[in-house]
């Protein structure tokens, strides 16, 4: 490798200065927040509503897991959401024409795959701007889904599905241990394997990393299609939970995903960020909706507050970019 | 190229065989397949229901020429529309109603050239969070539910005519007189052009593009607001999802009407061209019966098509 790659790959090896220091940061926001919620309210340090606060924030994590990898490499996929959607709904009508659970989590990976796979082919092969592309398959799956769909909702799965969004272990959630799984493989997977670091590459300086060897196209593919997986992972989870599936699901969805990944320190500009970082920030973002609904906040300021935490996460990470420089 | 583009205005004859073949096959297709498309009455209909479009399309070819981009303008729009509703109710006035939504566009459309221009956020990041800021302000001062019982004066701006023409087209052709105006025939224009084609060449020139890039961001707002008004008129109530998705249908009129994403130049007619293009599409799956999910999702396919086909031609 040449030098250039190095130096691209260098957030690998500054994650325990300068990531952990901004990670470290992050968590005590986290809990500056919880100190003034605890004080607020008496509700909010209670054991339920704090496992409440983990199993939303794992929701928010699984979908904001694989977008931070696409916005490592300084993309971005819109179609998050649209694809929770699709997938929930194509995974409840085989679940329930085949009563196979284990069908339908494959039919929602393999779905929310494909669709992953067609944005890597459009921002690779077509070159389509990421943001734009997504954006349309946003539209396209939104579509497809209502028609699927057609107004009606799929209810009512078997008892064991159920447990994966809803169920309890050793007093935690499922869902809990599925997000604990999924930071480890995700912060191995970005920190500690060559694909990892080249993915860091491509977000800090694409050319370079085309110079250096590092097969942009295909890492390209594999980060959106693993986006579009974990949305699909993340469809099994709501599916569960819900134990319901609806063309609408997925609307709300993405603009909190964005934020835990902006929150959690990721650069919309690639090359900077980790995926515990954006569980840190999918945490911070649930405790402050979290908190909203406990001080009786009604829900219609979510996407306000969500909006203007966006805004305000991208203008500090260019603040302190402009400072480094 | 670039150079080009800040001279020169883009040979329109390039374009035309574009967005007129797309026009042309969804128009034949329709007639051929489509019982009562071809109606006057059904073309009319889709004439006066591509109005509101027009009125997001044109600002948005301004914003993309700047290589900017305003997802926000939907929720913009649904936002002004409760406007012009509450504060018509509220008042009794379409003029006042018509004044608030026009303001709050503007102030959305201020905000995001901020963010764009001073801020320095990317155009698409920004204008997302101002589309969660417009959706949640909509859900607050609408409380999620319709606003009803809005005065005769703000509904009859939508089904009245002038001279024979309806009043909502009148109001387009006014837009468009004004925006062809000021993009082709004022320095304002020939600095949009510079502003995607080459910014540092304004800088030289002792201009601040700051203040033109918040400029054509408020524009969109302002025009989001006009929009609004015709939305409320339309509906004859204020709803709170009215304009969900309007912005991407305003893309894909700007991206199948020619204007390149990537080169900073842009084409006005071709623009409404790509309004008429989305009307028709719309209208004609509409007309054989295929629901409105089927119309969004071919519009996604519509722009990326022809956002493809524009990464071909820019590269050519």
């Amino acid at each position: 490798m040449t030098d250039i790659t190095k130096e691209a790959i260098s957030p690998s090896r500054s994650f325990l200065s300068q990531d952990a220091i901004q990670v470290f940061y992050r968590l005590l926001a986290a809990l500056l927040i919880c100190a003034v919620l605890a004080v607020l309210s008496d509700s909010f340090l209670s054991l339920g509503n704090i496992l409440n606060v983990l199993r939303q924030a794992s929701l928010t994590f699984f979908i904001a897991s694989g977008l931070t990898l696409v916005v490592l490499t300084a993309g971005l996929d819109l179609s998050v959401g649209a694809n929770v959607a699709l997938s929930a709904c194509l995974a409840g009508t085989v679940i329930h024409q085949t009563g196979s659970p284990v069908l339908g989590v494959l039919t929602a990976l393999v779905a929310g795959g494909i669709v992953g796979l067609l944005n890597g082919v459009m921002v690779t092969a077509l070159r389509i701007p990421s943001f734009i592309a997504t954006y349309g398959m946003l539209w396209v799956l939104n579509g497809l889904t209502y028609w699927y769909m057609a107004g009606e909702t799929i209810h009512g799965f078997p008892a064991g599905f159920r447990q994966i969004g809803s169920g309890y272990l050793f007093g935690l959630p499922i869902p809990v241990y599925l997000l604990l799984i999924f930071l480890a493989i995700g912060t191995v997977f970005a920190q500690r394997t060559i694909w990892g670091q080249e993915i860091y590459a491509i977000g800090a300086n694409p050319v370079a990393a085309r110079l250096s060897g590092i097969p942009v196209v295909r890492r390209l593919l594999l980060v959106y299609a693993v986006s579009g997986t974990m949305a699909g992972l993340a469809s099994i989870i709501f599916l569960s939970r819900l134990n319901s599936a609806e063309a609408d699901i997925g609307e709300s969805l993405t603009l909190p995903a964005i934020a835990a990944v902006l929150i959690g320190g990721t650069s919309l500009f690639g090359g900077v960020g980790t995926v515990f970082g954006t569980f840190v920030g999918a945490l911070i973002l649930t405790l402050v909706l979290n908190g909203m609904n406990i001080l009786s906040v009604s829900a219609n300021w979510q996407p306000l507050v969500t909006g203007i935490i966006v805004i305000l996460a991208v203008w500090l990470d260019m603040k302190a970019r402009r400072r480094a420089q | 190229m670039r150079e080009a583009a800040v001279v020169s205005q883009p040979n329109p004859l390039q374009r035309i065989p574009g967005v007129a073949i797309v026009l042309v096959l969804l128009i034949a297709l329709f007639g051929a397949i489509a019982p009562g498309f071809l109606s006057v009455a059904n073309l009319s209909n889709v004439l006066v229901q591509s109005t509101i479009l027009t009125m997001l399309a044109l600002p948005m070819t301004l914003i993309i020429m700047t290589e900017g981009l305003d997802l926000s303008m939907g929720a913009v729009l649904t936002l002004t529309s409760l406007c012009v509703a509450i504060v018509s109710l509220a008042t009794k006035s379409m003029l006042l109603g018509l004044a608030a939504g026009v303001l709050v566009g503007a102030a959305f459309g201020t905000v995001n050239g901020w963010l764009v221009a001073i801020l320095g956020i990317p155009p698409f990041v920004a204008t997302l969070g101002t589309l969660g800021m417009a959706q949640g302000l909509s859900l607050i001062v609408s409380d999620g539910q319709s606003v009803v019982g809005i005065p005769h004066s703000v509904r009859d701006i939508y089904s009245s005519t002038l001279l024979g023409v309806p009043v909502p087209i009148v109001m387009a052709l006014v837009t468009y007189a004004a925006f062809h105006a000021l993009l082709y025939h004022t320095r304002f224009g020939t600095y949009i052009f510079a502003l995607g084609g080459n910014p540092e060449a304004l800088r030289y020139a002792g201009l601040s593009p700051n203040r033109l890039l918040i400029a054509v961001y408020a524009i969109g707002g302002t025009m989001a607001g006009v929009a609004g008004l015709l939305m409320t008129a339309r509906m004859n109530s204020g709803h709170p999802t009215a304009g969900l998705g309007l912005e991407f249908d305003a893309i894909a009129a700007v991206a199948v009407g020619g204007t390149s994403f990537e080169r900073g130049n842009g084409w006005l007619l071709g623009t409404v061209l790509g309004v008429i293009a989305v009307g028709v599409l719309r209208n004609g799956l509409n007309l054989i019966s295929l629901p409105s999910s089927v119309q969004v999702a071919s519009v996604g396919v519509l722009v990326i098509v022809a956002l493809f086909l524009d990464g071909i031609r820019s590269r050519a």
